[in-house]
């Protein structure tokens, strides 16, 4: 099977990350995979171009530490299995390749991988060594997240009509890329990415994207890889402004901060998912005076929301005095809010008068 | 009188240790042992010795015999051999106003002090005396001991077939050695009148001290089957067996000879073979049998020991080796030990013509230079005759202040015999291979319960099989594989040390892991004079002195005030010219303070040893596991790389392991040297707190 320039590539690396490993015990030393490290400590916030980067730490994972040889060799299983992939021009997802490379190791009762929990994190670490993305490396995560929208777009070589997807919405694929997903014509003059499943379902069944012109996205909770990088290239490719509306809680905010600028872990992909002028329309803590929901619908902050929130204080990307002052008065009313807590004013609220209002007055935060 | 002293002169001269040394055999009277305990003789009484006396001796020797008497009662002076015994005014006294007691009865009310107390102690009590009998004998003759214990069970029948008695019933125990054998003319004496021994009236490391012995064990029989003792005896090549019926009279104390026949075919070149029917419970009994013979072997690593058990394989313990013990050297007694009623009877015992020549011939260390401070610290007068001081109590507590006020040498120690630290981890290492294979009993009921510490090894080879260990290791140093378990063993033999003027020396020893148990208190195995202590262990000074050692210092757990917890056997052993005994049943030790910390010595540069080791064994233990560990993961690595790059699978496994076995010895090294460094700390500070106490 011939490749591609990228599969291609992509072997190469896994190729030579092996070969350093023979040289290094041909040559009597102890073997090492050099890896960035995915850590606070490691990222930095790139002021100018507004997203979060990895910093130029590494950590070298050696063969020969008791500490550190099982996941030396789990991080083989993996290069080996990708590699495979690769190869045979196939595609699968984490967990399967978490089920491709577990198996009993020699005679003993130990697996080579116990969880998924423990390979999910060697592929990522694989990610960084090779300086690999994942989608190169043949993987993708579970799948989550829908869109619909006025834009048509081709998926694997089938026409799709975002303005004809009935109440469900396009399922966003884990790889977006332009070899798998290519934009078409549109009238959208924003894109608005939503937090949840089911108010994503209320600005639907409102037809909010026909009325306001826009193309609505949620990804279930925390955006996958798939949302971010499909929200990113509707930005970039379509010069359409992004805004997010999320819980008002440490959650939605974090949410917002990673779809802006990335997160810590997946920071060596930020310049590929992260949208900078990303625009944070909601749940405001000050919405709850403004838009007078009253306090029975208010949800009392526990000891780790209050935690996290304070933690957010330092973040350098939110060090901006408004940031401050929302993040800070969520910590002082001691409560959070649900994006449904507006339902408390009429069911579609937030479609015909929150969110219409938030915009014309552009009452939102960068 | 005269024939004694002569028999004694003659042993004096050294006799090379043979069958007449029997003709210096004398009747002793019964010695108290909590007094022998407290030094050599308890003074509380004004002793007048006259020939007198001593003729009417029988009679008083077995009222004087009485338990409840004992305190009040005058008692033997120390024993040296030069002297005869005498009996002293108020025992004299009393036996005019007593009837004479037939010594069937003293026997039955004291049977108890002798170890006969019911029929399952019995029947150990009887091997006991006549084992103890044929290894002193074989050490003091000079002669490699070839032991054979048998018991047997007279319900079976002659080819040992049929139903074992349940509970009590009649045996028939012997035991035959390869011993000097006896002269003729004494076996009836020593088989057939209870106090009568050679041993009771010398400063000498032995097995035997009271000289009941055998004869109580041939009383024993007699009582409760009414058959005598059967005893057949060679002592050389040219001389014929002679094989003896004998019966005692009970109420004389008296030897009947039933029946002596030459026996013409004796198979024993020398020896003596000793047979008693008596009644006696072997299910219950035979634990404690068992572990008398099992560490009797192990106490005696020059001995070959056969024992035959009803219904059972013929078990033998092989020597370990064939050099004999040191001699024990008969001493005079110290004058630091003596005691005031002892001094009294020896300075009326005396033929010197004054104090200062008593104290130079009756003691030792005691020069003429000693001797003359003695007496300037006394304020006696050099001239003054020691029958004098013999009969004037405040004169004899004069000298007798002077004489703890004097620095004298402590007493040469040379004379003891101590199993010696290779030999003891011989012996350990026999007794563990023999014990490992052939359990002693099978079916055991557990219920006489006399001794937590009768748990057997036997049981052990039942437990479930552990997970298979980490590829095998060759043994560490001191460690020893026997019968596939690896046991690590550790010995030492402190030097002589001096109570109350009695050299002793004590030993300890330990053989860890293997098949003990680890969660279980350790074995104590207590020895005086090389034999075992079986009973009352909470009560014996050993038990107190290891409980006291902190072996959590050394790496195993012990739970507050006890022995501590872990796969190990402790050997303790003591030797002494007087091994001072808590009680006449001589089952435990008593608590010398002297004696108590020379054990705790002893103990703790043992587990020192035992320290080092088990840290030295987690450490390879660990690297072994984590070898194993590099060699899987090897495995996996090598087919990934294989298949990613297309190389020799095989090439690449073999430069991974080469960096292995580099990687982890310059680990190992790095480790060793960290765990080196810890040891001495460790070992470093108790060292300076024994130190301190020394
Ligand atoms: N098997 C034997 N071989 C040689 N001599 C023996 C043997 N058994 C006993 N004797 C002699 O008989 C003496 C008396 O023995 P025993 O009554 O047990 O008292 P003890 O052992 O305390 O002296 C011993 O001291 C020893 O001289
Ligand atoms: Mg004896």
């Amino acid at each position: 099977m011939r490749l591609d320039a990228v599969s291609k590539k992509t072997v190469g690396k896994i190729e030579r990350l092996a070969e350093s490993v023979i040289k290094s015990v041909k040559g009597r030393k102890n073997p090492f995979v050099e890896i960035p490290i995915r850590s606070l400590a490691n990222v930095h916030f790139d002021k100018k171009k507004g997203v979060v980067q990895l910093g130029s730490q590494t950590q070298k994972r050696y063969f020969f530490n008791v500490a550190m040889a099982k996941k030396f060799m789990q991080t083989f299983l993996v290069s080996d299995a990708c590699k495979e992939l690769v190869e045979s021009g196939k595609t699968t997802s984490i967990r399967d390749l978490y089920y491709i490379t577990k198996h009993t190791i020699g005679d003993t009762r130990q697996n080579t991988f116990e969880e998924q929990d423990e390979s999910d994190p060697i592929i990522e670490d694989l990610e960084v060594s090779l300086d690999a993305l994942r989608e190169e490396l043949h993987l993708f995560a579970s799948r989550k997240g829908s869109m619909v929208g006025p834009v048509t777009i081709r998926d694997s070589g089938d026409t799709i009509d975002l303005r004809r997807m009935g109440s469900g919405g396009w399922a966003v694929p884990s790889i977006v890329e332009e070899n798998v997903v290519q934009l078409g014509k549109h009238e959208a003059r924003y894109i608005l990415l939503i937090e949840k499943d089911a108010v994503w379902s209320r600005f639907n069944e409102d037809k909010f994207w026909k009325r306001e012109k826009c193309i609505i996205i949620q990804g279930g909770g925390q955006p996958p890889r798939g949302v971010r990088r499909m929200v990113q290239r509707l930005h970039a490719e379509l010069r359409l402004p992004v805004y997010v509306l999320v819980d008002n809680d440490p959650w939605g905010f974090y949410i917002y901060s990673v779809m802006k600028q990335g997160s810590i872990n997946l920071a060596y992909e930020s310049m590929r998912m992260a949208v900078p002028s990303a625009r944070f329309v909601g749940l405001s803590s000050f919405d709850k005076d403004k838009y007078e929901l009253p306090m029975n619908v208010a949800i009392k902050m526990d000891d780790g929301d209050v935690a996290r929130a304070r933690q957010m204080l330092a973040y350098p990307w939110f060090a901006d005095k408004r940031w401050q002052r929302e993040i800070q008065e969520m910590v002082r009313s001691g409560v959070k809010f649900e994006l449904e807590a507006l339902s408390r004013r009429g069911i579609s609220f937030i479609t015909e008068e929150y969110l219409p209002k938030k915009l014309r007055e552009k009452d939102w935060l960068e | 009188m005269a024939a004694i002293k002569k028999a004694a002169a003659k042993r004096k001269v050294k006799v090379p240790a043979k069958a007449e040394r029997q003709l210096s055999l004398i009747e002793v009277a019964p010695a108290s042992a909590p007094a022998r305990a407290a030094g050599v003789a308890p003074g509380k009484v004004t002793v007048k010795a006259t020939a007198k006396a001593l003729a009417k001796a029988k009679a008083a020797r077995v009222a004087a015999a009485e338990p409840e008497a004992e305190l009040e009662l005058p008692v033997e002076p120390p024993a040296a051999a030069e002297r005869t015994p005498r009996r002293r005014a108020t025992a004299e006294q009393m036996a005019k106003g007593q009837r004479e007691i037939s010594i069937s009865e003293f026997f039955t009310k004291n049977r108890h002090l002798l170890g006969f107390d019911n029929p399952s102690k019995a029947l150990l009590t009887t091997i006991k005396e006549a084992v103890d009998n044929s290894l002193d004998a074989c050490e003091e003759a000079g002669i490699l001991p070839e032991i054979t214990i048998e018991v047997r069970d007279l319900a079976l029948d002659v080819r040992g077939q049929g139903e074992l008695t349940k509970g009590e019933g009649r045996f028939v125990v012997i035991v035959e050695d390869n011993g000097p054998g006896i002269v003729k003319g004494q076996v009836p004496k020593i088989f057939g009148k209870l106090l009568y021994g050679s041993k009771f009236h010398r400063l000498k490391q032995a097995r035997g001290q009271q000289g009941i012995g055998i004869s109580a064990a041939a009383m024993y029989g007699q009582l409760t089957t009414g058959r005598p003792i059967r005893v057949t005896s060679r002592t050389g090549k040219g001389k014929p067996a002679h094989a003896f019926e004998i019966q005692i009279d009970t109420r004389k104390n008296d030897p009947t000879v039933v029946s002596d026949q030459e026996q013409k075919d004796w198979p024993q070149e020398h020896g003596t073979r000793v047979e008693l029917e008596i009644v006696a419970d072997w299910r219950t009994g035979q634990r404690f049998v068992n572990r008398y013979v099992e560490h009797t072997a192990l106490s005696n690593p020059h001995a070959t020991v056969h024992y035959l058990r009803p219904k059972q394989e013929r078990l033998t313990f092989p020597r370990a080796t064939d050099e004999l013990p040191r001699e024990a050297l008969e001493i005079k007694p110290h004058p630091h030990g003596v005691e005031l009623g002892a001094l009294m009877l020896m300075a009326a015992e005396s033929r010197s013509h004054d104090v200062k020549g008593f104290l130079q011939t009756a003691f030792s260390r005691v020069s003429a230079p000693v001797a003359g401070a003695i007496l300037k610290n006394s304020g006696i007068k050099e001239r003054l005759r020691p029958r004098e001081l013999g009969e004037d109590r405040a004169l004899a507590e004069k000298l007798h202040k002077g004489i703890l006020a004097t620095r004298i040498m402590a007493p040469s120690t040379n004379c003891l015999s101590p199993i010696g630290d290779e030999l003891m981890k011989r012996g350990l290492v026999s007794f563990l291979s023999v014990i490992e294979t052939e359990g002693p009993e099978a079916e055991d009921d557990g219920q006489l319960d006399l001794d937590s510490a009768a748990k057997k090894p036997v049981r052990r080879k039942g437990k479930a099989p552990e997970p298979a260990p980490p590829p095998e290791l060759p043994p560490e140093e001191g460690e020893e594989r026997i019968k596939g378990h690896k046991y690590f063993i550790a010995t030492v033999t402190r030097p002589p040390k001096v109570y109350r003027g009695n050299p002793f020396q004590v030993e300890v020893g330990l053989a860890f892991g293997g098949s003990w148990p680890a969660d279980k208190t350790i074995e104590l195995f207590r020895f005086a004079n090389r034999v075992p202590l079986l009973f009352q262990r909470g009560a014996c000074g050993m038990t107190e002195a290891i409980v006291k050692t902190d072996w959590r210092n050394y790496l195993l757990s012990q739970p507050k005030g006890s022995l501590p917890v872990g796969p190990m056997a402790l050997l303790v052993h003591i030797a002494s010219v007087w091994v001072p005994f808590t009680s006449e049943a001589k089952e435990a030790l008593a608590h010398y303070p002297e004696i108590i910390r020379e054990i705790q010595l002893a103990a703790q540069e043992c587990g020192r040893k035992l320290a080092t080791f088990i840290r030295k064994k987690k450490q390879a233990d660990y690297q072994a596991q984590r070898r194993s560990i590099f060699e899987l993961y090897i495995e996996e690595v090598a087919g990934s790389i294989h298949r990613i790059t297309g190389n020799s699978r095989d090439a690449i496994k073999r430069d991974f392991l080469r960096v292995a076995e580099q990687v982890t010895e310059a680990d190992l090294a790095a480790e060793d040297k960290k765990l080196d460094e810890a040891s001495e700390k460790l070992t470093r500070r108790p060292r300076r707190r024994d130190e301190e106490a020394e």
